[in-house]
């Protein structure tokens, strides 16, 4: 079949390129990117373009107005960033609380569910009775599509006729009245529990996988040395997890902090301002106000906050082990 | 090797934490899921008053269900299949060529995971509804539209995981096939995809969960046309009553295709991601 369609194809390119023959191409040279292809034009036309045209949206005065023809919408030039990242004004001041919360919010939720995915995966090391049906047990989370958690979190989560409130009120009989979980201070607590319910099975997938790849007889050898397993897990395990843990921390944190679903599920119109995370914000403040092109410029710098942060941690990364 | 009393403690203390955590929201759904209406409209109790199926029954004349559920079936398989496709075409040739702008390819790809979705979504819109103007094709309220837009969100982390794969299985073996009279797609559909088959089974889990929970973009670019479970489920708290007991039916019920599949093909699922992450 390849041969078939090399023939026609390869002197035609041969011809169109020939400016400086220097070597020639060997047959079949066009095979890789044709195989390329159907991925680079999906990626093109549902990711990098529209990027683009997000990055020019947020240069124009994009405001319900326009909408309909977009294209006759005046160019702006920085005003949208300006409005921004003006902390006195009300859309500012907005933006960054939103950035804060998203900040802590991804500071417990990473960290949580690292630690919580790590001793699971290191309890479930060494094989015993029921091991398999556990940890078939803890991936449940990450299998249910993701509203469906978020749902029954939910309902969980209703001030009346919620399993929380139940709990601790009517069965451990704590004074005082039952709070509101989804609306308050206290959406900020609900929104990182269920961010965590749902994450951490996937730290525990991917550090699982990780310790498999960890011979046994490294273990036996320092237990023969006499290490105890807090030391083992520090000077073994750790260690040889860092490639699994390098890439789990920096696809956790993009996940974390892009996060929508949770907050969208959870809250729905409510928006409590202690759960406001950020995409949750930008999507409500152009779906609101109809102004997508100050939605847009608060999107970009959102992309330029991932991009430094992913950028410094993998520098930083490198030159350690390089260091090392 | 025997286990030292502190490690047994901890293994007990960690797995006793996680199991209620796990399997609390998993019961409330369950058992609010056999009540009835009653039992979740007034306080929350840990067990039905009486146990009924009504809920079950229900949930589908309540909001229109059961053609959510054909939507996001569709959906979700057509974007498994054509990215599972168009992933192995890629995979294959970052594993076994090496060509200008291979490395520019795989890092671009890569970093598109990092794009806050709300960045794209409505300049995906726009791109959509213009294309709708310029030649009549409509991908806005559409399940085409929705599928080219899902397949795209599964494929960079296919690609990577099944390069991975790729590179686990020898070059040998292609050689092999090419001496015996195959060309490279004949070594790939004979030789490479056979023996790479759990790291595929691993891609296709990946793709189907990733189109079958989306929220953002079904939450725009559906209309009653094409809407799916994941902004349908939401309609039962839109309604007069909040119907508990019946949207813990529906979330179980949605639920079942994905969480049987992923736990019956979990363990090619960890050794996909053995051979695609943990190298």
């Amino acid at each position: 079949m390849s041969a078939a369609t090399a023939a026609p194809t390869t002197p035609k390119a041969a011809g169109h390129r020939a400016g400086k023959p220097r070597r020639p191409r060997p047959a079949g040279w066009w095979l890789p990117y044709a195989l390329l292809a159907p991925a680079v034009i999906f990626e093109l036309l549902i990711h990098v373009i529209p990027m683009f045209t997000g990055i020019w949206m947020s240069f124009i005065k994009l405001t319900k107005a326009f909408i309909a023809n977009w294209g006759n919408a005046p160019v702006t030039g920085v005003a949208n960033y300006n409005v921004a990242l003006d902390f006195n004004g009300a859309v500012g001041a907005g933006l960054l609380r939103s950035f804060l919360v998203t900040c802590a919010f991804t500071l417990l939720v990473v960290a949580i569910s690292w630690v919580l995915g790590m001793a699971a995966a290191v309890a479930l090391q060494k094989n015993f009775w029921g091991r398999g049906f556990i940890r078939t047990l803890f991936l449940v989370p990450y299998a249910l599509p993701m509203y469906a958690g978020i749902i029954a979190w939910k309902f969980m989560l209703q001030k009346d006729t919620g399993a929380i409130n139940h709990f601790f009120y009517d069965n451990l009989h704590l004074g005082g009245d039952k709070p509101f979980w989804l609306i308050g201070d206290n959406a900020f607590i609900s929104v990182v529990i269920v961010a965590i319910w749902r994450l951490w099975p996937f730290a525990f997938l991917m550090l699982m996988a990780g310790l498999q790849s960890i011979p046994s007889d490294v273990y036996e050898a320092s237990a023969v040395d006499g290490a105890k397993p807090f030391r083992q897990w520090r000077s073994i395990t750790l260690p040889m997890l860092r490639p699994v843990n390098m890439v789990l921390i920096l696809v956790m944190f993009l996940w974390t902090f892009n996060d929508f679903n949770t907050p969208f599920v959870l809250f729905g119109n409510g928006q409590p301002p202690a759960g406001d995370l950020i995409s949750f914000h930008i999507y409500n403040a152009s779906f609101l106000t109809w102004n997508f092109g100050s939605g847009a410029a608060m999107s970009v710098l959102l992309l330029l906050f991932l991009l430094l942060v992913s950028g410094i941690y993998l520098i930083v990364l490198n030159r350690r082990s390089h260091r090392a | 090797m025997r286990e030292t009393q502190g490690a047994r403690i901890f293994r007990i203390v960690v797995v006793a934490i996680l199991v209620v955590f796990t399997v609390v929201p998993i019961y409330v759904m369950v058992t609010s899921a056999l009540k009835p209406l009653s039992d979740v409209q007034g306080p929350f109790s840990w067990w039905p008053s009486s146990i009924t199926f009504t809920p079950f029954v229900e949930m589908w004349k309540t909001v229109p269900l059961a053609s959510y559920f054909v939507n996001s079936l569709i959906v979700a398989g057509a974007a498994t299949v054509i990215s599972l496709i168009i992933a192995v075409f890629a995979s294959f040739a970052i594993s076994r060529y090496r060509f200008l702008g291979r490395s520019i390819f795989s890092t671009t790809v890569l970093s598109t995971q990092m794009f806050p979705g709300v960045l794209f979504l409505l300049p995906l819109f726009l791109i959509f509804v213009n294309i709708n103007t310029a030649t009549g094709i409509q991908l806005v309220g559409t399940r085409g539209g929705l599928i080219i837009t899902y397949l795209t969100f599964s494929l960079p982390f296919s690609i990577w995981m099944l390069a991975g794969y790729f590179d686990g299985i020898p070059h040998d073996l292609d050689e092999a096939a090419k001496v015996d009279g195959c060309g490279p797609m004949g070594a790939l559909i004979r030789v490479v995809l056979p023996a790479a088959r759990p790291g595929l089974i691993a891609v296709a889990i990946y793709s189907f969960m990733t189109s079958w929970g989306e929220v953002l973009f079904a939450s725009v670019m559906t209309t009653d046309a094409n809407r799916t479970l994941a902004v349908g489920l939401q309609l039962y708290s839109t309604q007069t009553n909040v119907y508990w007991n019946q949207i813990m039916a529906a979330s179980l019920v949605v639920s079942v295709p994905v969480v049987v599949g992923f736990l019956l093909l979990q363990r090619n699922f960890v050794a996909g991601l053995t051979a695609g992450a943990v190298k």
